[in-house]
C-alpha cells in the first residue's frame, strides 16, 4: 500500500517535471506555426536556425561568457570554501559567509539592479567599464562564486587534512600539497563546479538583462524577447537542441560515476576477500 | 637568537626539553615534557584519548608549533624546521594513503620531492615493497587493499625516505583485533631490520608492551612515569600508572613500619608487609598495588600474620588460558583474582559462593606514595 | 634568526591572509559594495539626466543630502504595499505547495532501493541543468487556450470551451512551484537520505505507529532540510521577474516585475533603488535564518 503509494507519487511528480520538456521537444517538429496545432512532422524549424543570426550569434556569445563564468566561479568559489573551512576563526568570517550565502537567494533582479548601479558609479569616475560581455561576466562570476563555494565546501568538509601532512611529511613545501595532493583530490568537485557555474551562466536572462549593453545579446535574452511577445517555433527548437545536448552529457557522466563507483566497491570487496 | 651549542649526549638521537603546547591560550595539551631516545629505540607515548600523546607527536613532526621548549634530533635544533625539511617521517593513523596514486608512486612519493634520480628512486622502491612483501601490489591503488596491506605500504611509504626517526601514530587501530597481534610484531621486525629509530603513539596498553622497548605513560599533558614495559608493570609509581596498565588491586592504608628493606602497611583488609623500602614516614597514607595473577588462592586459612585475607567468591570468569575470581572481601572491597588454568578440569577450583582466602608474597606489592 | 625568518615566511607562505582576503575583496566589491550604492541611490533623486547622489564633495565640503522622497512615495502609494504583499503572498504560496508536493517526493526518494536512489536524482536533476527560462516557455504552450492542457480537458469532457488559463495567479503559481520545486527536493533529499533508519525502527520498535513514526521521528528530525528548502524557494521567489512575465498577467502584480518597470520603461533609478532596498528588507530575516542554517549552524552541530 505504501509501497504504490510512494511509487504514485513519485511517478506523478516526474511526470510533472518533464512534461512540459516533453512537449517543448515534440513541438519542435511540428509544421504549423501555430505551436499549438499538430500539423505533420518537419525538420524545417531547425533549418531556420542556421539561419537566424540573432540567435546563433547569441548562442556564441552565450558559450563564451558562459566558459569564462565557469573559471571565474571556480577559482574564487574554491578560495571562499577554503576560507570558511579550512579557518574556524578570522575577522570578518560571518560577513565572507553572509556574503557567499546570498546571491544563492537573493531575488536576480536585486543583484542585477545593484550591481549595474555600482558599475555605472564605477563608469562616471574612471570612465570603464561599458555595459557588454565584461559587465555580464562579472554578474555571472559573482552568483557563479557563491555556487561553486557550496560545492567546493562539501567536498573539503570530507576531506582529510592528514592527507596534507603526509604529503608535507614526506617532503612537499606548501603549494606541492596543494597541487599534488589537494587539487587532485578535490578535482572532481571543481569540474563540478564548472559545469553548474556553466550552466547558471548559460541560462540567465535577468542578470544579463540588467548587464549588458548593445551588440551584447546572449542566448537567453533572444529567447526571452521573444517569448514575451507569444509562441514563436524557433524557440523549441533551439530548446530542443539545448535539453539534447545537456541530457547526454548529464545522463553519460551519471552512468559513467555510477559505474566507477560499482567498479570501486567491487575492487574493495575483493582486496578484503583476497587478504582473508 | 644565539644557536644553543650543546654537544649531544652520545647516542641519544631525539631529546626534547620543556615542551609545552597550549591551545587557545588556556588548554595546556602538553605541559612541559622532556624526553631522550636513544639510537635504535622503540618508544612509546601510552595514554588515553585528549592526554597530549598525539599533539606530542605532532610537534615532532613539525605539524604543531611548541609554545614553549626545544626538539633536537641529531644534537641539531629542528624546533623551527617545517615537517618537509625535518629528517623524520611518519606513519599516519589510518595510513593517509594518497587514494589518486598506486601503491608504487605513494611509496615513491617521498623520494621524488627530494629530486632524487629515476633509477635510484625505482631501486629504492623495490627494495621498500620487497621490505613489506607488496612486490606485486605496486600497480594497485589503495581501496584495491586490504586494511593490513595499506598499513604495510603506509610503513613503507614513511621508511623509503631512510627517516632518522620514524613516527607511528595508532599504528595498528585501524586493524581488527585478530590481525593486530600477527601486525604487531612483523611491524617490530621490519623496524628492527631497519635499524630506525622509532616514536609511536598509542592507547592501547598491550601494544606498547609488545612493541616498545621503553613506555611513558602520559596523562594530563605530562610524563607520569617512563621506563621498560616490565618497570612500568611491575613497578608503577603512582596509582595512576598501576591503573592504567594492566589490572590491579589497590588496598588503601597507613605506614605503621618504615625501615630500610620493608614496610608494613595496615589496611582494613589486612596487614600488608612489603619486601622493599620507600621515601615516606610512618603513618603516611598509600595505597598498596597488587596485580591479579600475584595472587594465590586457598582453601586452608594460611599462617602468620600478613599478607592474606578471607572473602568469597562472587564472580567467575573464564578466559581459557586463566580464570578471573572476583573476591568479596568483609570490608566490602572486591579482590581481583587471577589463576592459570594448569590443567582441565579441577574439582579443587572454588565456585561461586565459595569461602576462601587469598595469599601473596612479599615481593609482590609496590607501595604507591601517590 | 634563521627560525625567526622561517616563521614569518611560513606566515606568508600557507598564505592564510592570501586565502581570506581574495574572496574577501571579491565578494565586497561584486556583492556588498552594490548593495551600499544600491541604497545611496535610494536616497537620491532623478534630475534631467543625471542622479544627484546622496554623498556630495564640492567646495572642500561633505554634504550628505536625505532624500526621502522615494521611501515616501512608497509608502504613500498603495499599489506599492499592494505588490509586496502579493509579492510574499505568491512566494508563500509557491513554498507551501513545493514541501507539499516535494516533502513526500524526496521522502519516497530516499527511502527507494540504494540502487536506483542516483538515477532518481539524476532525474530530478536533469530538468534542472536545462533552461530554466525554456521550460517556462514551455509552460506557456501548455495552457494557452487553444493549448495542451485546455485540448486534454475538453477532448474529455470535463469542459466545454477553453479556460482562460494563462496569465492567471493560477498559471503563475503553477510555473513557480514547477520552476522551484528541485530546490526544495534536493536539500530535502541530502536530509531524508543520511537519517539513521535504526531510530524509524527504534520508533516501530517502541510502538508507535507508521503516521506517528513520521510525524514524531521523520519530520522533526528533517527540520534542517525543511528550512534550508523553503528558504531557497521563498527568498528568490519573492523577487522573481521571469515567470510573472511570461505566465503572470494583470492581477499578478510582483515587485521584481515592478522593480524592472521603474527601471527600464521608466527610467527612475533612484525609485527602483528603493523598491529594491525594502524588498532588501523584507527577506532580510529570512536570509538571516539561511545563513544561520547554512555555515555556522551545520559546523557547530557536527563538532
Amino acid at each position: 500500500m505504501k509501497n504504490l503509494f510512494g511509487r504514485s507519487w513519485l511517478i506523478a511528480v516526474y511526470t510533472f517535471l518533464y512534461i512540459p520538456i516533453v512537449t517543448l521537444v515534440v513541438y519542435s517538429f511540428n509544421a504549423s506555426p501555430l505551436v499549438t496545432v499538430w500539423s505533420e512532422f518537419t525538420f524545417k524549424w531547425y533549418a531556420a536556425l542556421a539561419h537566424d543570426t540573432e540567435l546563433t550569434g547569441g548562442l556564441v556569445l552565450s558559450l563564451k561568457v558562459a566558459l569564462m563564468s565557469g573559471l571565474m566561479s571556480v577559482f574564487f568559489g574554491t578560495f571562499t570554501a577554503f576560507a570558511l573551512v579550512r579557518y574556524r576563526k578570522f575577522r570578518g568570517r560571518t560577513f565572507l559567509a553572509s556574503m557567499a550565502n546570498a546571491p544563492l537567494v537573493m531575488p536576480d533582479v536585486i543583484v542585477g539592479l545593484s550591481l549595474l548601479l555600482m558599475l555605472v558609479t564605477v563608469q562616471r569616475w574612471f570612465g570603464f567599464p561599458e555595459r557588454g560581455i565584461f559587465t555580464i561576466l562579472l554578474g555571472h562570476a559573482l552568483t557563479g562564486t557563491a555556487y561553486a563555494a557550496v560545492v567546493v565546501m562539501s567536498r573539503l568538509r570530507e576531506f582529510d587534512t592528514r592527507m596534507e601532512e603526509a604529503a608535507m611529511d614526506l617532503g612537499c613545501k606548501p603549494w606541492q600539497v596543494f597541487t599534488l595532493v589537494t587539487l587532485p583530490l578535490i578535482a572532481p568537485a571543481l569540474i563540478s563546479a564548472f559545469l553548474l557555474t556553466f550552466t547558471l551562466s548559460f541560462d540567465d536572462v535577468v542578470l544579463a538583462a540588467f548587464l549588458s549593453g548593445p551588440g551584447s545579446t546572449t542566448l537567453p535574452l533572444v529567447i526571452f524577447s521573444r517569448a514575451r511577445l507569444g509562441l514563436n517555433p524557433s524557440i523549441n527548437a533551439i530548446a530542443t537542441a539545448i535539453i539534447t545536448v545537456v541530457s547526454i552529457a548529464v545522463i553519460a557522466s551519471s552512468i559513467y560515476q555510477a559505474r566507477a563507483e560499482r567498479r570501486r566497491q567491487r575492487e574493495m570487496a575483493e582486496a578484503y576477500a583476497q587478504a582473508n | 637568537m644565539a644557536v644553543t651549542k650543546d654537544t649531544p649526549v652520545r647516542e641519544d638521537l631525539l631529546r626534547i626539553e620543556g615542551l609545552s603546547k597550549v591551545f587557545d591560550e588556556s588548554v595546556r595539551a602538553v605541559d612541559d615534557v622532556s624526553l631522550r631516545v636513544a639510537k635504535g629505540e622503540i618508544f612509546a607515548l601510552l595514554g588515553s584519548s585528549g592526554c597530549g600523546k598525539s599533539t606530542l607527536l605532532r610537534m615532532l613532526a613539525g605539524f604543531e608549533a611548541p609554545t614553549a621548549g626545544k626538539i633536537y634530533l641529531a644534537g641539531k635544533d629542528i624546533t623551527n624546521l617545517p615537517p618537509y625539511q625535518r629528517p623524520i617521517n611518519m606513519m599516519f593513523q589510518s595510513y593517509a594513503l594518497f587514494p589518486h596514486l598506486n601503491v608504487w608512486d605513494n611509496v615513491a612519493f617521498g623520494l621524488r620531492r627530494d629530486g632524487m634520480p629515476k633509477g635510484d628512486v625505482a631501486e629504492r622502491v623495490e627494495s621498500m615493497l620487497k621490505l613489506v612483501q607488496l612486490t606485486k601490489f605496486a600497480k594497485r591503488k589503495p581501496h584495491q587493499l586490504s586494511g593490513g596491506q595499506q598499513q604495510r605500504v603506509a610503513l613503507a611509504r614513511s621508511l623509503a625516505k631512510r627517516p632518522q626517526l620514524l613516527l607511528l601514530d595508532e599504528p595498528l587501530g585501524a586493524l581488527d583485533k585478530k590481525l593486530r597481534e600477527s601486525t604487531q610484531l612483523e611491524l617490530v621486525n621490519i623496524i628492527e631490520e631497519v635499524g630506525v629509530t622509532c616514536v609511536l603513539v598509542t592507547h592501547d596498553q598491550e601494544e606498547a608492551m609488545t612493541m616498545a622497548s621503553r613506555i611513558a605513560v602520559m596523562s594530563e599533558g605530562s610524563f607520569k612515569q617512563v621506563g621498560s614495559p616490565s618497570e612500568i608493570y611491575e613497578t608503577p609509581n603512582s596509582r595512576l600508572v598501576a591503573d592504567f596498565v594492566g589490572n590491579v588491586n589497590i588496598f588503601d592504608g597507613q605506614v605503621v613500619e618504615d625501615e630500610a628493606d620493608h614496610v608494613t602497611v595496615s589496611c582494613p583488609e589486612c596487614m600488608h608487609y612489603v619486601g622493599h623500602g620507600i621515601t615516606g614516614t610512618q603513618g603516611m597514607a598509600v595505597g598498596v598495588a597488587l596485580r591479579p595473577e600475584k595472587i594465590q588462592l586457598l582453601r586452608e586459612q594460611p599462617q602468620g600474620p600478613h599478607n592474606w585475607c578471607e572473602g568469597t567468591i562472587e564472580d567467575i570468569a573464564y578466559f581459557g588460558a586463566y580464570t578471573t575470581y572476583h573476591l568479596k572481601l568483609k570490608t566490602g572491597m572486591v579482590l581481583k583474582v587471577q589463576q592459570a588454568n594448569l590443567s582441565r578440569h579441577n574439582v579443587q577450583d572454588p565456585t561461586w559462593g565459595d569461602k576462601v582466602y587469598a595469599e601473596w608474597s612479599a615481593d609482590s606489592m609496590v607501595v604507591l606514595t601517590h | 634568526m634563521l627560525a625567526n625568518l622561517f616563521q614569518r615566511m611560513r606566515g606568508l607562505i600557507s598564505g592564510k591572509r592570501l586565502v581570506i582576503s581574495i574572496p574577501m575583496i571579491w565578494l565586497f566589491t561584486l556583492a556588498a559594495a552594490p548593495l551600499l550604492i544600491a541604497l545611496d541611490f535610494s536616497f537620491s533623486q532623478m534630475d534631467i539626466a543625471s542622479v544627484a547622489s546622496l554623498t556630495q564633495w564640492a567646495d572642500n565640503t561633505l554634504t550628505i543630502k536625505l532624500n526621502l522622497g522615494n521611501y515616501l512615495f512608497l509608502g504613500d502609494d498603495p499599489l506599492y504595499f499592494k505588490t509586496y504583499l502579493s509579492s510574499l503572498k505568491f512566494a508563500g504560496t509557491t513554498t507551501l505547495w513545493c514541501l507539499v508536493l516535494g516533502y513526500p517526493f524526496a521522502y519516497f526518494m530516499a527511502r527507494a532501493r540504494a540502487h536506483l536512489r542516483p538515477m532518481l536524482l539524476m532525474l530530478v536533476m536533469l530538468p534542472f541543468w536545462t533552461s530554466f527560462l525554456l521550460r517556462i516557455y514551455a509552460w506557456k504552450t501548455l495552457l494557452i487556450s487553444n493549448g495542451l492542457v485546455n485540448n486534454a480537458l475538453m477532448a474529455l469532457g470535463i469542459i466545454d470551451a477553453p479556460l482562460q488559463m494563462l496569465n492567471t495567479p493560477f498559471s503563475l503559481t503553477i510555473g513557480m512551484v514547477y520552476a522551484y520545486l528541485p530546490f526544495m527536493i534536493l536539500p530535502l533529499y541530502a536530509n531524508l537520505v543520511k537519517m539513521d533508519t535504526r531510530l524509524i525502527e527504534a520508533a516501530a520498535d517502541l510502538g508507535a505507529s507508521p503516521w506517528k513514526t513520521f510525524w514524531l521521528i521523520t519530520v522533526p528530525l528533517s527540520k534542517r532540510g525543511i528550512i534550508a528548502g523553503s528558504l531557497l524557494v521563498f527568498i528568490p521567489a519573492v523577487g522573481e521577474y521571469v515567470i510573472p512575465e511570461l505566465l503572470g498577467g494583470p492581477e499578478t502584480i510582483m515587485i521584481g516585475r515592478v522593480l524592472w518597470d521603474e527601471f527600464f520603461s521608466n527610467n527612475d533609478w533612484p525609485m527602483a533603488s528603493a523598491v529594491t532596498i525594502v524588498m532588501i528588507l523584507l527577506i532580510l530575516v529570512p536570509m538571516a535564518i539561511f545563513n544561520k542554517y547554512s555555515d555556522g549552524g551545520q559546523e557547530g552541530e557536527k563538532t
